[in-house]
């Protein structure tokens, strides 16, 4: 069975539509009981880094991530619920969970692209960079483009836990993976059939990477 | 890089399609759901519905349309029409809708714009904008004024300062619709389009004036805007959104082609 991290940030009834459509049951919730007997994880997420994290550690499901990501089950993280498994995060000043090394930023002001002024939030569709084949982006076209929306970014220190990145006047880090952990800047489950793809190679991932990191 | 955004906006009345749409191989199309579905499978990168269902009663109907679409489309779509209160804006994202519209609510009320932001993120808070061509007055320094009720209200307020206003309050994104040009299909009003465009730094969706591609890519490209919504050109099948698109990419603008 998925779990679906349920702590009170934004519309976690579209990523539950989108495994509907799939075809794949799940479970919403922030029963770490419930949570415990989940055989994966999707840890989604709209808003801002202080309340979320609050709301997190409330209900202790920081330190059940933590403990979640020793057993090797697949976890995967989106928007929010990618920046907030770093260390730090500068939206909030918030101390975050620190599954993957480094913090997320954000994006600096009078960011350019060929001189035009960039807008802040990024907000529509772009393209990642994969730096390497992993078993989620399987059957994914490379002229893909995924939904985006964000004023902050994942900036990991550690370069091996970067899967892919996206150009939006910096090129930064959008797809993290490390061991059983993969975790996207975008929305999937709003990037049409390519983002539904994604969630289906999650569903069936077991929490390997091809590359050993 | 970010690509333009495309964005069919469907009118629904009491959870029908105001205007006929014709696509290849059916006949007219009553119902929004069929029609978003459609465009979605067409590449259009986002959908608006705005709700023009006059009488209150009827928009539960609304609401079962957005539940309905979300369980169709996998792209964002927003909603807008009617939105008068906070209440108004969590069912329509309850039912999933990722961005709520407001406009002559938050004429009337701009803290609308700042508490919908706080409960549901300033990506979720889109401000409509109608705009009408004025002459330039102390009160009215850009020539632009706001207006309400389908332009029948004139409010005093000056665009500009209004859409600075509304990104201060919180909005994540201003919906830009110039009545001047609405439904003429002679083209965006781009001198409009670009003075609120460089002047906020959320996006910007162009609307009102699209009859051919051309019009799109002066809208994205002079008139800089991050997005441009279209209606009777693909409602009537004068063009797909495919053949916009192929017709962009040839202007080198930037648009999503794979889906």
């Amino acid at each position: 069975m998925i779990a679906i991290i349920d702590y009170n940030a934004g519309n976690i009834t579209s990523v539950a539509r989108a495994l509907q459509n799939i075809g794949q049951d799940f479970v919403i919730t922030d029963d770490t009981k419930r949570l415990d007997m989940a055989s994966r994880v999707i840890f989604p997420g709209v808003g801002a880094a202080g309340e979320a994290m609050a709301y997190l550690r409330e209900k202790k499901l920081d330190d059940w991530l933590k403990k979640y990501i020793k057993t090797g089950k697949p976890l995967l993280g989106i928007c929010l619920g990618t920046q907030i498994i770093l260390d730090y995060s500068e939206e909030n000043d918030t101390k975050c969970i620190g599954l993957v090394a480094g913090s997320t930023k954000r994006f600096p002001d009078k960011l350019t692209s060929d001189g035009q002024l960039l807008k802040i939030p990024q907000m529509g569709w772009n393209s990642v960079k994969l730096r390497r084949s992993h078993p989620v982006f399987e059957n994914v076209s490379p002229e893909a483009e995924f939904y985006f929306v964000h004023s902050y970014y994942p900036a990991p220190s550690d370069e091996a836990a970067v899967l892919g990145t996206t150009d939006y006047g910096i090129i930064f880090s959008s797809v993290l993976a490390k061991d059983n952990l993969v975790a996207m800047q975008f929305h999937p489950e709003k990037s049409g059939r390519p983002g539904l793809q994604i969630l289906k190679n999650f569903c069936t991932w077991e929490g390997q990477c091809l590359m050993k990191l | 890089m970010l690509s333009k955004r495309i964005i069919p906006c469907l009118d629904v009345r009491a959870g029908k399609l105001t205007k006929g749409i014709k696509f290849k191989g059916n006949v007219d199309i009553g119902d929004p759901v069929e029609a978003a579905r459609e465009y979605y499978e067409q590449g259009a990168d986002e959908i608006v519905f705005y709700d023009i269902t006059a009488s209150s009663d009827k928009r539960d109907i609304m609401i079962d349309v957005v539940r309905r679409v979300a369980e169709t489309i996998f792209i964002p779509f927003s909603v807008g029409g009617g939105i008068r209160n906070l209440e108004d804006m969590r069912r329509v994202i309850l039912a999933g809708a990722e961005k709520v519209s407001v406009n002559s609510a938050a004429v009337d009320n701009p803290k609308i714009i700042t508490e919908g932001a706080k409960a549901f993120g300033s990506q979720c808070v889109v401000l409509g904008m109608d705009v009408k061509k004025v002459e330039v007055t102390g009160k009215i320094s850009s020539g632009y004024e706001i207006v309400i009720h389908g332009g029948r209200i004139f409010t005093g307020m000056d665009a500009l300062w209004w859409a600075k206003e509304a990104e201060n309050l919180g909005a994540g994104e201003i919906c830009l619709n110039s009545i001047d040009a609405d439904g003429m299909q002679t083209g965006y009003e781009l001198t409009l389009t670009k003075m609120i465009s460089e002047n906020v730094t959320i996006p910007v969706i162009a609307s009102g004036g699209a009859g051919k591609p051309e019009h799109l890519a002066q809208v994205l490209t002079e008139g800089k805007a991050d997005a441009a919504l279209i209606a009777s050109m693909v409602h009537y099948r004068t063009y797909t959104i495919e053949e916009i698109k192929q017709y962009l990419t040839e202007q080198k603008i930037q648009t999503r082609m794979f889906w």
